[in-house]
């Protein structure tokens, strides 16, 4: 038993010394003409992907810098920016009133555009705003009123509170005010309820009467997207505005940027849209 | 000498104490960050308010109430009478070459990370209910409908993966039967299955009921698997086709995107599904005591 | 000992009901192993869908090389270091609070108040559902103590969250221990911290290591408080404080996000041939030991 605690003392110690040597390695200086030092980004599962490729072009252009990039949510990039666990938070959905007062920089870095997808099988491939606002409250409950077969709609969303549900209901109108001027989401209490852009997809793709809504980005030919007035869902026509529904992606940061973080941004802002093109909307 | 072994004794305390501090810590934290809106918005319109939709301050958590306990029930009335008829198999009628690979398999199955199984249930499962179960439930009730995305689906998922806790605790237990009641059992003349039902499984009660309770916990606060598979609609459930939301599944899907109001109602979930841990030890600890009496 | 008095009478046992069977206790026997071969398929179809999906886009490239563009590419080099890194973390801290809590509460604890209050507190820990542990680790370790997102915060999340399986199993396998074996110690002059060391803890090293497999594959599968506490980041950790990424969070990130079918379906495979391996490697020392104690 003595040799049991010895050796999980000397574990204990093990762990505190890596833990130091971890400390130290963090505090690192950024040196003369080449740039170093560490970036923490985190925030927004939906703007993680994008933040991946960016840093990888950009710790390639410096060797010397490491980035790491965390998912969470939008909620938890506000959160980790205002407290300072994160050097810059990300968000997918545009920054609450409430908390506006955190003072927090904010970059817009792309725009995303939102699909409306169904079933590959589903015959039904251009739906009015209308329409899609209708299906999305419930008012809608079967493919036979918007021209397809008479089948018993399910509908998709994401959760409550997410940056994709909230710019899709907004832009469907399916938040409304109601008698006292108050904004009220209504999507139905019917839909499935799925946490992310390959959820919702896996759902629609597994569920032939199903419809729902994915960032652009995410689109691949396991489900069909549907116009939308008349128009696809192309990054053109989301760029060029004729495609309505798009939400933009945020860097957030909070009070004095270092060196690393300011050369960081520029390069997002300038070369990194290249990056962007390929798979969301450039800002540029 | 005494000396030394006191302070062995100290030691071992503190060890022993590390878990309920750690309870306590998380009580405190989580209390304080949900009861501001529980006070706000009511106990009694949090706990039976119908409508869940944090964006329209509407925090009715019933759906979520609604949807872990039918999803738990389903896993304990499929898991159960699994779990107990495995841990017999083990430890009274299997002989001694199937244990061998029977019981190294009940362990793996408590190995496999949830997120595999909840893959599973998303990939096999629920298509399997879609197309090969709701035609014939269609043919008793004409009206049925489901997307697979159930509680059927979860209930199902659930019941294998609290499989190992019932078996493993049920299977001790009944081992830890003194031997001496098995004989005098058998020497009076019963069968090797009436001993089982009438003398080695109520001695083995406390234990079998403690597997029940670990068991029903880990499907009342599983989160990965569930999200995947029950559809995470907050809506109380009207059978067991339909999809429900839980209020774990609630809690991890919402919190990344959640504004802070909307956080605190989701800390307020967590109170609840901390107090109803809670009660559920609270009923457990008072069973295992009568049986200890009787 | 208690095992051999066993398996010496197993046999007359098993023989004895075969003549006296009913038809009842026939079907009931029926039942028992119809559901012993259930669980059976259950655990191989699971197992075999992932592995017969995942093994052909596992090569030796997907182990040596870092995963690329958010893991549609490349491998899982970091991804496997992070996972052993945070696993170990998490046993080192908690099986010697595990192991010093069960002898205390098996050996020492006399039945009052206070242990009567540990024991509770130990109960409803277990109980504590994962994203519960997510949200306390993340706003005490990672913000209240400033550990970040890093291997220490989600390895003492972690260690919290196993800590009730380690005691539990510890303390069930010390039970079975019998008193004549501790009576025969303390007889001999032995001191109490002796005769557990001695003799206590080696006869109930089966059981330990029972809870220490539960442990590892609770910490090599826990998703939802590791992404709230470990983070997620793609890079291979150079120490304590890094954050990481372990197999299950990738998985669970790879498929959500609808990444690469490849990838999830390989890295669930590896995943899942590590718990095979873990699970038969101390299931190879347990018996060993049962052999050396027969």
């Amino acid at each position: 038993m003595k040799k049991f605690l010895e050796i999980s003392l000397a574990l204990m110690l093990t762990i505190g010394l890596l833990g130091g040597c971890g400390a130290k390695e963090e505090a690192k200086v950024p040196e003369g003409s080449t740039l170093s030092g560490k970036i923490v980004i985190a925030g927004s599962t939906s703007v993680q992907p994008l933040s991946e490729e960016l840093a990888d072009a950009f710790t390639e252009k410096y060797p010397e810098v490491s980035i790491e990039v965390q998912g969470g949510g939008s909620s938890v990039g506000v959160k980790s920016a205002k407290e300072k666990i994160a050097d810059m938070g990300a968000s997918s959905r545009a920054v609450k009133e409430s908390e506006k007062e955190y003072g927090l920089t904010e970059y817009v870095i792309a725009k995303d555009g939102i699909a409306v997808v169904v079933n590959p099988s589903n015959k039904v491939d251009d739906l009015s705003l209308e329409q899609i606002k209708k299906i999305f409250t419930g008012a809608i409950t079967n493919w036979k009123e918007v021209g397809g077969a008479d089948k018993e709609i399910t509908v998709v969303s994401r959760e409550d509170g997410s940056g994709t549900r909230g710019a899709f209901v907004e832009i469907t109108k399916v938040l409304d005010e109601n008698g006292e001027g108050k904004k009220i989401d209504n999507t139905t209490k019917n839909a499935l309820v799925q946490p992310s852009t390959g959820a919702v997809k896996q759902t629609v793709a597994n569920t032939p009467d199903a419809i729902g809504y994915i960032s652009m980005g995410g689109m691949d030919d396991t489900v069909k997207d549907v116009k939308v007035e008349g128009v696809s869902a192309t990054e053109e026509n989301a760029k060029a505005g004729t495609y309505k529904i798009s939400r933009p992606f945020l860097y957030l940061t909070n009070g004095e940027e270092s060196e690393v973080v300011k050369k960081y941004m520029e390069f997002v802002l300038n070369e990194g849209q290249e990056i962007v093109k390929e798979e969301f909307i450039s800002v540029k | 000498m005494k000396i030394h072994e006191k302070i062995i004794e100290t030691i071992l305390f503190i060890c022993a104490a590390i878990a309920t501090l750690s309870v306590l810590l998380i009580t405190v934290f989580i209390f304080k960050e949900g009861l501001p809106v529980l006070k706000s918005y009511g106990v009694f319109n949090f706990i039976f308010g119908k409508t869940w939709s944090p964006t329209n301050e509407q925090f009715g958590a019933l759906p979520m109430i609604m949807g872990s306990i039918s999803v738990t029930l389903g896993a304990l009335v499929i898991g159960v009478p699994m779990g107990i008829a495995c841990a017999i198999f083990l430890a009274e009628i299997a002989p001694k070459s199937v244990v061998k690979i029977f019981k190294p398999a009940v362990e793996l199955l408590a190995g496999i990370p949830s997120v595999v199984y909840g893959f599973f249930g998303l990939a096999v499962v629920v298509p399997i209910i879609r197309t090969n179960i709701l035609p014939i439930i269609q043919k008793f009730n004409p009206d049925a409908n489901t997307s697979g995305y159930s509680i059927l689906g979860g209930a199902i998922i659930l019941a294998v993966m609290i499989l190992p806790t019932i078996v493993n605790i049920s299977e001790n237990a009944i081992k830890a039967v003194p031997f001496e009641y098995k004989q005098g059992s058998l020497a009076l003349g019963a069968s090797h299955f009436e001993t089982i039902t009438k003398v080695i499984i109520p001695a083995a009660k406390s234990g079998i009921i403690t597997s029940i309770v670990l068991g029903m916990g880990r499907a009342v606060g599983e989160t990965m698997a569930v999200i995947l598979i029950t559809g995470n609609m907050p809506k109380v459930p009207g059978s067991v086709l339909d999809s429900v939301a839980t209020l774990t599944g609630t809690i991890a899907m919402e919190m990344g995107y959640a504004g802070p109001m909307h956080q605190r109602a989701l800390f307020a979930t967590g109170i609840i599904l901390f107090v109803f841990i809670m009660m559920l030890n609270i009923i457990a600890s008072t069973t295992l005591k009568r049986v200890g009496r009787g | 000992m208690h095992v051999v008095g066993k398996l010496s009478v197993k046999k007359p046992i098993f023989n004895r009901p075969k003549k006296k069977t009913n038809i009842k206790e026939k079907i009931a026997y029926i039942c028992i192993y119809a559901v012993a071969l259930i669980t059976m398929l259950a655990l191989i179809s699971i197992i075999g869908y992932v592995l017969l999906n995942g093994i052909q886009h596992i090569n030796l490239e997907f182990f040596t090389q870092e995963p690329r563009s958010m893991g549609r590419k490349g491998g899982i080099f970091s991804i496997i270091v992070g996972t052993i890194y945070l696993t170990i973390v998490s046993i080192a801290i908690a099986t010697p609070i595990g192991i010093g809590a069960a002898i205390y509460l098996t050996e020492y604890a006399k039945e009052n108040k206070l242990i009567k209050i540990i024991r509770f507190g130990t109960e409803t820990l277990a109980g504590i559902p994962s994203i519960i542990f997510g949200l306390f680790g993340f706003v005490f370790f990672v913000i209240f103590l400033g550990f970040r997102w890093s291997i220490l915060s989600g390895g003492l999340t972690l260690a919290i969250m196993i800590l009730p399986t380690l005691i539990r199993t510890t303390e069930e396998s010390i039970k079975t221990v019998p008193n004549s074996l501790r009576e025969g110690s303390l007889a001999l002059g032995a001191t109490k911290w002796q005769t557990i060391v001695k003799v206590v803890l080696p006869s109930s090293i089966p059981g330990i290591l029972t809870g220490l497999i539960l442990g590892i594959g609770r910490a090599i599968g826990e998703t939802a408080a590791i992404m709230l506490t470990a983070g997620s980041s793609l890079g291979i950790p150079e120490s304590i404080m890094d954050p990481t990424r372990t197999m299950s969070v990738h998985v669970y990130l790879l498929a959500s996000e609808g990444l690469s079918k490849e990838k999830t379906f390989a890295t669930a495979s590896v995943l899942i041939i590590f718990v095979l391996i873990i699970n038969l490697s101390a299931n190879m020392v347990a018996n060993k030991y049962i052999k050396k104690l027969i």
